[in-house]
């Protein structure tokens, strides 16, 4: 059996995470994750919905060293609830906040930190063991499972790590404003932090002035971990940037001039990370230097027709990719947005068909499609639009059913209703019919 | 809101629908300053917005009235639970 350490902090008093209260030693967090084990029910799958990342982080790692799998579902509305249910009957959820109104068995956050211990063992995880199953949306409305073994997961944040220049410098604290449930989160504000000596922020700031307070209050260096639509904010807000070492880019890709004027007012790198919930990362660029991106060591992508799939490194199985991938050597390539059926909204994704599948099968509707209209800014997020024949319905009954089964970044606006769809003599939905639909319906409403 | 330590003041109708027009400005939504109920949530059930959309409200506030919002303040949650609220927060904690 093959094992690798459960994080790779050596010195029982090293900081692993900082709190509101301070430093979290390593000896303090392995003691956590003893008690929080000790609670733990049966069930061999949990929901980890805690909001503050170091509970977060204490309750993936009392399920990794109790045989339990965590379950990373995109979103939490009532039927993703549900069909988690049916994947796992035995899931429970692990939740910090009150009251939480997750239809599961819930298991509380403890209140108390546990005694430090004195010995120091740090846990071995076999590399074959599935620690993680994240779900994409799937194409007819079911989420698809993906397993993550803990080997694997490991090589890619090692891998990412390397290539940040993140190991072998003083340690690092991670600040994320991005949710460790997302894969992207998962990988580079936790499993980073733990493969890499460096510590992880309890906090999830949400506004700038959040974002600038949940720095200041932990030691340099700093690495910000964000995404397009936070960085726009903090930088638009004008507030006194504390100084940081590092910033990250991932979910969307972010526009060489939000780049170079973050890389101007941090004095601090900007990297931009690329991957899929399937795979992990699997790429990384400074956007304000080259636009190809840079695969991790190990990963290569197969190019067939016009689709494009990656394997070698940490991805142990052929992945396509879901975005238009040009290959300029075999180390590097360059994006071309997504693939017309996948949808990304400040980095959530869900298959468009998928999308037409649910609205389709809500009751009271006869015929129904979304259409992601063309991006107008790079700044502004692209909202998706709807249109339904749906006779004794109104918005608001479709709006409420379409918020059981989506994430709300989903949910159409406008959502129209129409006496018929503009299909063709095939029964087809050509684009461009729903596009000068909303087009002459902006109009209207205009004029 | 807090009113045992910060005297607020409340919003006017006039003042209401000001941030009515700003959210509807901001987010591009499809209904007119009339729709919004005073009382009905925003998020979710009510008028539908999500984080992305809070966040866009919350920078288009801050440059307006000079005020940065905090989703640690325990108000938080209230704050952007109404029309009303949220006008009432920002009246009572403009800068300008």
């Amino acid at each position: 059996m093959s094992t690798l350490p459960l994080v790779s902090h050596v010195s029982p008093d090293s900081h692993i995470a900082w709190r509101a209260d301070g430093a979290v030693t390593l000896r303090q967090f392995l003691a956590d994750v003893r008690q929080l084990a000790a609670l733990f029910p049966a069930g061999k799958h949990l929901l980890n919905l805690c909001g503050d990342r170091y509970r977060f982080s204490v309750g993936l790692a009392a399920a990794i060293v109790s045989g339990k799998v965590s379950l990373l579902p995109s979103t939490h509305t009532p039927e993703v609830v549900r069909q988690i249910k049916v994947f796992a009957p035995d899931v429970f959820c692990l939740t910090d906040s009150a009251p939480c109104t997750v239809d599961l068995p819930q298991l509380r956050y403890p209140m108390s930190d546990a005694q430090p211990i004195d010995t120091l063992s740090i846990p071995q995880i076999d590399r074959s063991q599935r620690i993680a199953v994240v779900f994409t949306s799937g194409s007819n409305g079911t989420p698809q499972p993906h397993s993550k073994t803990w080997g694997a997961l490991v090589s890619s944040v090692q891998a990412e790590a390397m290539r940040l220049g993140l190991l072998h410098k003083p340690p690092c604290t991670l600040i994320g404003t991005v949710p460790p449930q997302h894969m992207y989160g998962f990988e580079s504000t936790v499993l980073m932090a733990w493969q890499s000596g460096n510590a992880l922020s309890h906090a999830q700031p949400f506004y700038p002035a959040d974002i600038c307070q949940a720095l200041a209050s932990v030691p340099t260096p700093r690495v910000l971990v964000s995404s397009p639509v936070h960085l726009r904010t903090l930088l638009d807000a004008e507030l006194a940037l504390p100084e940081l070492a590092l910033v990250l880019s991932a979910t969307a890709p972010l526009p060489v001039q939000l780049a170079c004027d973050i890389e101007a007012r941090s004095h601090a790198p900007l990297m931009e990370i690329y991957g899929s919930t399937e795979t992990g990362l699997i790429a990384t660029r400074r956007p304000t230097q080259a636009a190809e991106w840079q695969l991790l060591p190990g990963i290569q992508l197969l190019v067939e027709n016009e689709e494009v799939r990656a394997y070698g490194g940490h991805v142990e199985t052929l992945i396509a990719m879901n975005d238009k991938i040009e290959p300029v050597t075999d180390e590097y390539f360059l994006l071309h947005g997504r693939l017309s059926d996948m949808i990304n909204i400040a980095g959530k994704r869900h298959s468009l068909a998928s999308l037409n599948h649910l609205l389709n099968a809500i009751p009271g509707v006869v015929d129904g499609a979304f259409y992601m209209p063309d991006e107008t800014s790079p700044e502004q997020v692209t909202r998706l639009a709807a249109c339904v024949v749906a006779p004794g319905m109104d918005a608001t009954q479709l709006q409420a059913a379409l918020r059981e089964h989506i994430d709300p970044v989903f949910l159409p606006r406008p959502l129209l209703f129409v006496d018929a769809l503009p299909r063709n003599s095939t029964g087809k939905l050509p684009r461009a019919a729903l596009q000068a639909l909303f087009q002459s319906h902006r109009a209207r409403k205009s004029a | 809101m807090q009113d045992n330590q910060k005297p607020t003041s409340p919003s006017t109708a006039e003042f209401q629908r000001e941030v009515a027009e700003l959210m509807i400005e901001c987010l591009n939504l499809e209904v007119t300053a009339d729709q919004i109920l005073l009382d009905a949530p925003l998020y979710g059930e009510g008028l539908g917005l999500d984080s992305i959309d809070v966040l866009e409200v919350a920078l288009v506030v801050s440059k307006r009235y000079g005020l940065q919002l905090r989703a640690d303040s325990a108000d938080n949650q209230h704050i952007f639970s109404s029309l009303h609220s949220l006008s009432d927060y920002i009246a009572a904690q403009r800068t300008r």
